[in-house]
């Protein structure tokens, strides 16, 4: 039984986590239409976001339709988990100091400078450099969302039918947003707090991650069947405020760890 | 072959990142939990949280490991 908490929850994560992606790839788009051709950009661009949709359909079916419940849930939390803690350990690391900030005005600044310098070839009418440069910043950005979105959706449709156009519908309202807010501010979205969405995703993907690739290792048991936490759902929450808990004291411990040694990054 | 080379050059990226070690740990966390599940070794109720404070060893032992290379 879904509640219209666990449907806004659903698609609040995966709007966050979309919409991080969405900053980095409209940044690239944005200079190589800036510099190279606006058709090609925009042609590229929805190339990308086509592929990315029937991969969706299939793959989120696929899994969903003809795979074991308790060993979908060690796929999913598998994914989610090496997705949350690649973000979580960068999340951490940037934020006391030992990896450097994600900078979208200076990668706007290589992209235009690597347009420029970039050949003039043409293909079915089109810039190839501006629609190869954006269709693989849309591809590359939107696969993260996608495998979000498919996890998400796969695991929360249990309990919720629509629980993938929730998560799709979810990742694709990120989209307008970015293109407004870049409309309005007539560059790089350099001031999105891309580091903190990132570490509210991050948290929420390990959360989910562990609890389901934990209940999923019941597909090895005698009987084949998900594995129980104690205290059921509830362990949901202990996860989250543990891996907040977790994250905070690292930041805590490694940002004058940081400062002593006067590392630059 | 370059194909071959570069798609799973591209899914090594995608998946394990700049990080083997969490990717490393979490297949070998799991692998654990796997055994643990099919022998019944201990009771099933406490797989889930050997298994979450394994996954959270692996954050930490990876953190440590970052920031003594960064050093």
């Amino acid at each position: 039984m879904t509640t219209p908490t666990d449907t806004i929850g659903l698609m609040l994560a995966v709007f966050a986590a979309s919409f991080v992606e969405c900053v980095e790839a409209f940044t690239i788009v944005l200079a190589i239409g800036l510099t190279r051709s606006w058709k090609a950009a925009i042609v590229g661009s929805i190339v990308a976001l086509v592929a990315l949709s029937a991969t969706v359909a299939v793959v989120g079916v696929g899994l969903g339709t003809f795979v074991n419940a308790a060993f979908l849930q060690i796929i999913v939390g598998s994914l989610m988990l090496v997705f949350g803690l690649q973000w979580l350990r960068k999340a951490i690391l940037r934020s006391s100091g030992l990896k450097a900030i994600h900078n979208e005005e200076k990668i706007f600044q290589e992209e235009q400078e690597a347009a420029r310098q970039a050949g003039n070839k043409k293909h079915l009418g089109l810039d190839w450099f501006a629609f190869v440069v954006s269709f693989k910043a849309v591809f590359l950005e939107g696969l993260e969302v996608m495998f979000i979105v498919i996890t998400f959706g796969v695991s929360a449709s249990k309990d919720n039918p629509d629980a993938m156009f929730h998560a799709s519908l979810g990742a694709l309202a990120a989209l307008p947003i970015v293109i407004i807010m870049g409309y309005i501010a007539r560059g790089p979205l350099s001031s999105v707090p891309e580091n903190a969405l990132k570490f509210t995703v991050a948290l929420v993907l390990c959360t989910f991650g562990v609890y389901w690739s934990a209940e999923g290792l019941g597909y090895f048991s005698p009987d084949h069947t998900s594995m129980e936490w104690p205290g059921g759902d509830w362990a949901l929450l202990a996860l989250l405020v543990l891996w907040g808990i977790i994250s905070y004291v690292s930041v805590k411990v490694l940002r004058p760890y940081h400062k002593s040694r006067g590392l630059h990054v | 072959m370059k194909f071959i080379i570069l798609f799973f050059r591209f899914w090594y990226d995608f998946i394990v990142g700049d990080c083997w070690q969490i990717a490393l740990g979490v297949v070998l966390v799991l692998a654990g939990g796997a055994w643990l599940a099919r022998t019944q070794a201990v009771t099933a109720i406490s797989i889930p949280p050997i298994v979450g404070g394994g996954i959270v060893a692996v954050v930490l032992a990876s953190l440590l490991i970052t920031s003594k290379s960064k050093a």
